[in-house]
């Protein structure tokens, strides 16, 4: 992005004959003043929080009352690394990440390949995959918990008329997780089926057309010509989703609390707990950064790589 | 297209593999609309469910046909819970949300794309680096902060975190960058200054990214959930999302209320939807495929 904006011949060259490489004066002031107050609140509320966190975990703060506590140095990271219940959390958290981005990004995919080819009722497709999306979690929660109810529930008669065995959904902690993944399914999926269907209508129609001249099937069309085509957008969906997945609090908190037996809680909610429930501020921040650390992490090395690969490609 | 190529000698033995794809899109649509049927069963069963008594739901749990139809379930729920004052506390927050990320946002996405001044460099930098950071995992310290301001428990605390993403001033930049620079140039030698330029030359001709941002700052701002759930505590003063999920565990048995009031949480944002689903779908498109 930043390329792109310094490359671009930057507003009027001045009228007045100043030199070209200083903007003048009125132009330097409508610059700052107009970029002022969503800069103010920027640094304010978004690196703010950042810094604080910083702080906070090198102190023995708590979160019932202000001030800052003791100086403890590095033992809340000791502390955090060296308990076992945050790795448990940490790999909730992964856990549910690698059991819900396969079939978000496969199933969006293979909704959108199949909604390109269908002329008529795109918004009902976009209805039906992507109002989901835009309901509160808790609403998603309320009804999807109605439906997991045992014996009576929806989802427990279907597992049942389909020959599955029933899992236990809400009270054990495999069903937990089937019940949680496949709530997020319908919850989320729709964003990945939208940035997927925006991509193939980016998709030269005339590439199709030389392909059906040339004798290919719509299924080659759509294994040698659809997919390759879609391969950026994959990997962002791909990084979007891990990132996003990672994120998770809203489903398991409300579907399942943490629960059984805290077999489900994922890292936030083990954040939320010991800031929140135990009130050791200094800890959950100690704990906010390593788990940041580890998602910015993970975004620089996709931005970098995307970068090379760009790079390559011009080259 | 296709009338561009009209004398194509292959064009008759050609003919049965047109039938063959003619068939494969039918192939493709119904499977489509299997699938889509599927993903609105929760939708249908929650209606179904809140439109029914509690006795005749225990006793036919799945035949959402069975017991009489009735409304009650939706003025009980009315009545028990404050769903009224939660909407509109939701709706207060979202608006100004809405409000601010627009202006302030479009100020720094038109400084950023026409204007050259002294940090501009930083401000950029800093922007695209806020773009990646997950903002979500930092509540912790965003809540000592905000308590050290004396802003928890106000709207305040609601609406600044979505006024300091920084993707609307992202969409902003790049909608703006599409304006030609001599539109610019010609108001300026007109003698506009540069606030005339931004309000009258460049607002009037970013509707789609106002409305792009604008959606999409409404919907996440009124989804939130755990930062509302931390930062408002009263019953009373809590936002749709928040108040909804206070039912989730304490009144499992009353099936029909629970179904009412989730109704009554997604219909509106279905209708919001429903309006303006060309925009949600383009905003989400063009922020999402940068």
């Amino acid at each position: 992005m930043t390329t792109v904006v310094s490359t671009r011949p930057a507003a009027p060259a001045s009228a007045a004959g100043q030199r070209a490489d200083r903007p003048p004066r009125p132009e330097r002031r409508a610059g700052l003043l107009l970029t002022a107050p969503f800069f103010v609140i920027y640094l304010l509320f978004l690196v703010g929080p950042l810094l604080v966190g910083v702080v906070l975990s090198f102190f023995n703060a708590t979160t019932v009352k202000s001030g800052l506590g003791d100086w403890v140095g590095l033992s809340n990271y000791r502390e955090v690394v060296t308990d076992p219940l945050f790795w448990d959390a940490l790999w909730h958290s992964v856990l549910f990440t690698l059991l819900t981005t396969p079939p978000l990004v496969l199933l969006a995919l293979v909704a959108a390949v199949l909604a390109a080819r269908v002329r008529r009722g795109r918004l009902f497709y976009r209805l039906a995959f992507f109002a989901p999306y835009v309901v509160p979690s808790s609403v998603v929660a309320l009804i999807f918990l109605w439906m997991y109810t045992p014996e009576i529930g929806l989802i427990p008669k279907v597992f049942g008329a389909v020959g599955l065995p029933v899992p236990d959904f809400i009270g054990s902690t495999s069903g937990g997780w089937t019940a949680v993944t496949l709530m997020t399914l319908w919850w989320t999926f729709g964003f990945n089926f939208v940035l997927y269907t925006a991509a193939i209508q980016d998709v030269p129609p005339d590439v199709y057309e030389a392909a059906a001249i040339d004798g290919a099937s719509p299924w080659q069309q759509i294994r040698h010509i659809t997919v390759p085509l879609l391969g950026r957008t994959t990997s962002l969906v791909l990084i979007l989703q891990v990132l996003a997945s990672l994120k998770v609090f809203d489903q398991i908190y409300l579907l399942l609390a943490g629960g059984p037996n805290q077999s489900t809680r994922p890292v936030i909610e083990y954040i939320y707990d010991t800031g929140f429930t135990s009130y050791r501020g200094g800890y959950g921040a100690a704990a906010t950064m390593v788990y940041f650390v580890i998602i910015v992490a993970i975004s620089a090395a996709w931005y970098g790589l995307r970068r090379r690969r760009a790079a390559g490609a011009a080259a | 297209m296709t009338t561009i190529t009209p004398p194509r000698p292959t064009a008759a033995q050609s003919a049965p593999s047109v039938n063959g794809a003619k068939l494969f899109n039918r192939l493709c649509a119904v499977c489509l609309t299997l699938f889509a049927l599927i993903w609105l069963v929760p939708f249908f069963w929650a209606l179904a469910t809140s439109l029914r008594s509690d006795g005749s739901i225990t006793e036919h749990p799945t035949s959402p046909f069975a017991g009489g139809w009735s409304l009650h379930a939706y003025s009980y729920a009315w009545d028990n819970y404050p769903i009224g004052s939660w909407y509109l506390n939701s709706l207060v927050i979202s608006v100004l949300a809405v409000v601010f990320t627009l202006a302030f946002g479009s100020m720094a996405g038109f400084a950023l794309a026409f204007l050259r001044y002294r940090g501009r460099g930083a401000v950029v930098a800093l922007v695209a680096a806020g773009l990646m950071l997950p903002s979500e995992a930092l509540v912790l310290p965003q809540f000592i902060e905000y308590r050290s301001f004396h802003l928890l428990g106000t709207f305040w605390a609601l609406i600044l975190p979505s006024v300091a993403a920084p993707l609307s001033v992202f969409v902003f930049q790049s909608f703006f960058r599409g304006i030609p620079v001599a539109l610019i140039e010609a108001a300026r030698i007109d003698g506009a200054s540069w606030w005339r330029v931004y309000a009258t030359v460049c607002m009037p001709l970013c509707r789609p990214a106002l409305s792009t941002v604008a959606i999409l700052t409404f919907i996440t701002s009124w989804n939130s959930f755990l930062w509302p759930l931390l930062v408002l505590n009263q019953t009373k003063s809590q936002t749709i999302p928040v108040g909804l999920a206070s039912l989730v565990n304490n009144s499992n048995i009353q099936y029909a209320e629970v179904m009412a009031s989730s109704v009554l949480g997604f219909l509106p944002l279905i209708a919001v939807f429903l309006v303006f689903q060309r925009q949600i779908v383009q905003g989400i498109a063009t922020t999402g495929i940068k």
